[in-house]
């Protein structure tokens, strides 16, 4: 056993209102540089839609993440053979084409256009060519376009639907969508660090953070063919690739990221889990309707002697333990087993899960009022407008079970607070639909408390960063004096 | 030519050459790493892309290897030369070789020239590398046309003064005979080699060779690594 500490996240999607407020917190702190324009390190895309950039998950396209056959693991966009041709011309690399051009407004114009009859009018110019452009596209132009016969229908998880159920999604009165806000999911096994030539992406072996060391990258852009999220992005100016560093400058001062503490419908919850880095190669073979269980069964349960002993045998702080048996995500993943990751058939074990939403709860109106019985106020989970097919490809790799497992949780804990809340479900329904989703009423007191109540300090558990036992405090100071942030003393510029 | 300027050209260029390259560009690893990329365009074109550099890496990379076995192996070279076939054979596979990253190399300016996305990232000392290597293919492949049997004639003459500068002692008088194209040729690769540290041609120093080796996964500590942990 090989224990090791991860920063892990859980997006309860249920809650999230789409407002892009996580995007442009990001955005404004990290992404607001020439080159970075067109990156969103955070972005929210509505589902179904083809997301950004434009269809990532269609891997037959980008080849990114893992690939086995039982026995070995490989990548599938590169590999120690094909790395010679592939770095002359990544075959699988998206352009910017599949993000968008990014642009601005030349504002000017309106105060030096000549007088005349008409308004003057701001015409938008590219950020990269400074020419005007004519804008084709956006990182959000699917935006609630549910129905979009450009967006929706060309989302690659309609693969697992039958075009009978296809079309049934897209009827009109049952048109479904649901937010999902992405950023780097930090990987167990990530995609980008094992596909790059110059060996710049590294994971923190104290947190897992997953990060480009800006000195070593050479521009060979393996990591954004491999990542299969397309969470890595090129920065076209300085020649180097950039990814979310999961604000950890602000992580080590223990404050939230700060896509996590913008969030308005406090959707996001954050804290380290110990794992076992022994069996990641070995799970990681495994077929893919496993692949969920496989990776909670390497999360390691900190209140268990042997993973104790474990942690401190690999220096892992007493207060790094304690926090991960507070931690949200142990509770949404391991306990409660509501939080499931993304596309885990992409072998990279991303350690953001996703709290599958519930949508939409429907109600029937009779004679004004809302008729509440049961049946009426909240429809069967397998009755919900996104079959569980499409549910099941995104965040179960097929695996419908482990989706309907956590639906129905969530519903029965909605069933459990009626009951105390409104008190028009009995105490029996309320037990029935509570035993029915392996859920008590502990359990689902403790579901809705995180879930609804949950204040800062419960959603982020941030583990101390222990900075004063690291390699870097015990180096000259003075050499450190007057670096900025990056760790060299001169402006980030291209080429010499 | 006048004999000082052919001195000049033939037994200090070389050397002015291979001191601002090494100082150059060890200097510039230490102090401005940040800057050694290649700058890769391909985000902003993808599909152009594809027919410059491809093309032109292949071809430049097996004519330069051809240029290397020719300095150090030059009886090897000659030897194998000795059956007309098997001589035919290396010129045209060298001509070949030329051709192809000509062919890379005028898609790579075009490319530069009319993608508008492109152009912009493309610096003064991009513009001066495609001058250079321009002079430098077209030259190379003009030889290999009108001077046949370079790669005998290479061996007898450009070897023996390559080996001269490395023994300290050069013998400009070696290349007198040759064609004005081949000094042209010659004379160019030691401004492109004085000018390689000053541009983007340094990302061919860090070719990242460990990949062949290294463990897929990187795991960097802050803290001192215990000796239980193992590497996956």
């Amino acid at each position: 056993m090989d224990v090791r500490s991860q920063i892990g996240m859980v997006f309860h999607l249920d809650k999230c209102i789409g407002c892009h407020t996580c995007s442009i917190a990001c955005k404004n702190v990290w992404t607001d540089r020439p080159g970075t324009e067109y990156m969103w390190w955070n972005n929210v895309e509505t589902k179904p839609g083809t997301g950004y950039p434009t269809r990532w998950e269609d891997q037959k396209a980008f080849k990114g993440g893992w690939e086995t056959d039982g026995k070995s693991l490989q990548l599938k966009s590169t590999s120690k053979a094909r790395i010679i041709p592939n770095i002359f011309h990544s075959p699988s690399m998206p352009s910017m084409d599949d993000y968008y051009e990014p642009w601005t407004y030349r504002y000017s114009d309106l105060f030096t256009a000549p007088e005349g009859d008409d308004q003057p009018t701001a015409v938008p110019i590219s950020m990269v060519t400074g020419e005007p452009i004519a804008i084709e596209s956006g990182p959000n132009f699917d935006d609630d376009l549910g129905g979009s016969a450009v967006y929706a229908r060309n989302d690659p998880n309609l693969e697992a639907l039958s075009p009978d159920q296809r079309e049934q999604m897209f009827a009109i009165e049952r048109l479904v969508f649901f937010y999902l806000p992405r950023i780097c999911n930090h990987c167990l096994n990530p995609a980008c660090v094992a596909a790059c030539p110059s060996g710049a992406l590294y994971k923190r072996g104290e947190d897992g953070i997953v990060l480009v060391n800006q000195q070593r990258c050479r521009a060979w852009r393996a990591c954004v063919a491999a990542c299969p999220y397309k969470k890595v992005f090129y920065n076209w100016n300085t020649g180097k690739s950039e990814k979310c560093i999961l604000c950890y400058p602000r992580l080590e001062t223990g404050q939230a990221p700060a896509c996590f503490h913008s969030c308005v419908g406090r959707i996001r919850y954050l804290g380290n889990v110990l794992y076992d880095a022994d069996r990641l190669t070995e799970i990681a073979k495994l077929p893919d309707h496993e692949l969920v269980e496989a990776q909670r069964s390497i999360l390691l349960d900190p209140n268990d002697p042997a993973v104790i002993e474990g942690a401190r045998r690999n220096g892992i702080h007493e207060s790094v333990i304690d926090s991960a048996r507070r931690s949200p995500l142990w509770k949404f993943v391991k306990v409660w087993k509501i939080a499931l990751p993304p596309h885990i058939e992409y072998r990279t074990f991303p350690m953001l899960f996703y709290v599958p939403p519930l949508l939409p709860v429907m109600s029937t109106n009779v004679g004004g009022k809302v008729k509440s019985d049961l049946d009426a106020l909240f429809a069967d989970t397998e009755k919900g407008r996104a079959p569980m097919e499409y549910m099941g490809k995104l965040f179960a790799a097929g695996n419908e079970g482990k989706l309907r497992y956590a639906l129905k949780k969530q519903m029965a804990v909605r069933i459990a607070r009626r009951h105390l809340t409104v008190g028009d479900v009995t105490k029996e329904e309320a037990e029935r639909a509570l035993a029915q989703a392996d859920c008590t009423w502990d359990e689902a007191d403790a579901i809705y408390r995180l879930t609804a109540l949950a204040n800062f300090d419960d959603r982020f558990v941030i583990p101390p960063s222990q900075r004063e036992m690291a390699i870097e405090m015990l180096e000259d100071p003075h050499e450190h004096r007057s670096t900025a942030g990056f760790g060299f003393r001169d402006a980030p510029t291209r080429g010499a | 030519m006048n004999q000082g300027f052919q001195f000049f050209l033939f037994g200090v260029l070389p050397y002015l050459a291979l001191a601002i390259f090494f100082l150059v560009t060890i200097q510039r690893y230490r102090q401005e790493k940040f800057s050694y990329s290649s700058l890769s365009s391909q985000l902003l074109e993808n599909k152009k892309h594809f027919w410059g550099t491809v093309p032109f890496h292949y071809g430049i990379l097996l004519v330069l290897a051809g240029h290397v076995v020719a300095f150090l192996i030059p009886r090897a070279v000659l030897a194998w030369n000795g059956t007309p076939w098997r001589l035919y054979v290396l010129e045209s596979t060298a001509l070949a070789c030329g051709l192809l990253t000509f062919f890379g190399l005028v898609n790579v300016i075009v490319r530069r020239l009319t993608d508008a996305k492109t152009r912009k990232v493309t610096t003064p000392s991009d513009w001066i590398i495609y001058l250079l290597l321009a002079v430098q293919v077209t030259s190379g492949i003009l030889v290999a046309y009108l001077h046949g049997w370079g790669s005998s004639w290479f061996a007898s003459t450009v070897t023996p003064w390559l080996w001269s500068l490395v023994q300290l002692a050069p013998e400009p008088a070696r290349l007198e005979t040759l064609p004005l194209l081949a000094k042209v040729h010659i004379v160019n690769a030691w401004v492109l080699i004085g000018f390689f540290p000053f541009t983007r041609l340094v990302h061919v120093l860090v070719v990242p060779n460990p990949y062949l080796w290294r463990k897929p996964q990187l795991v960097v500590w802050n803290r001192p690594a215990p000796s239980s942990r193992t590497e996956v």
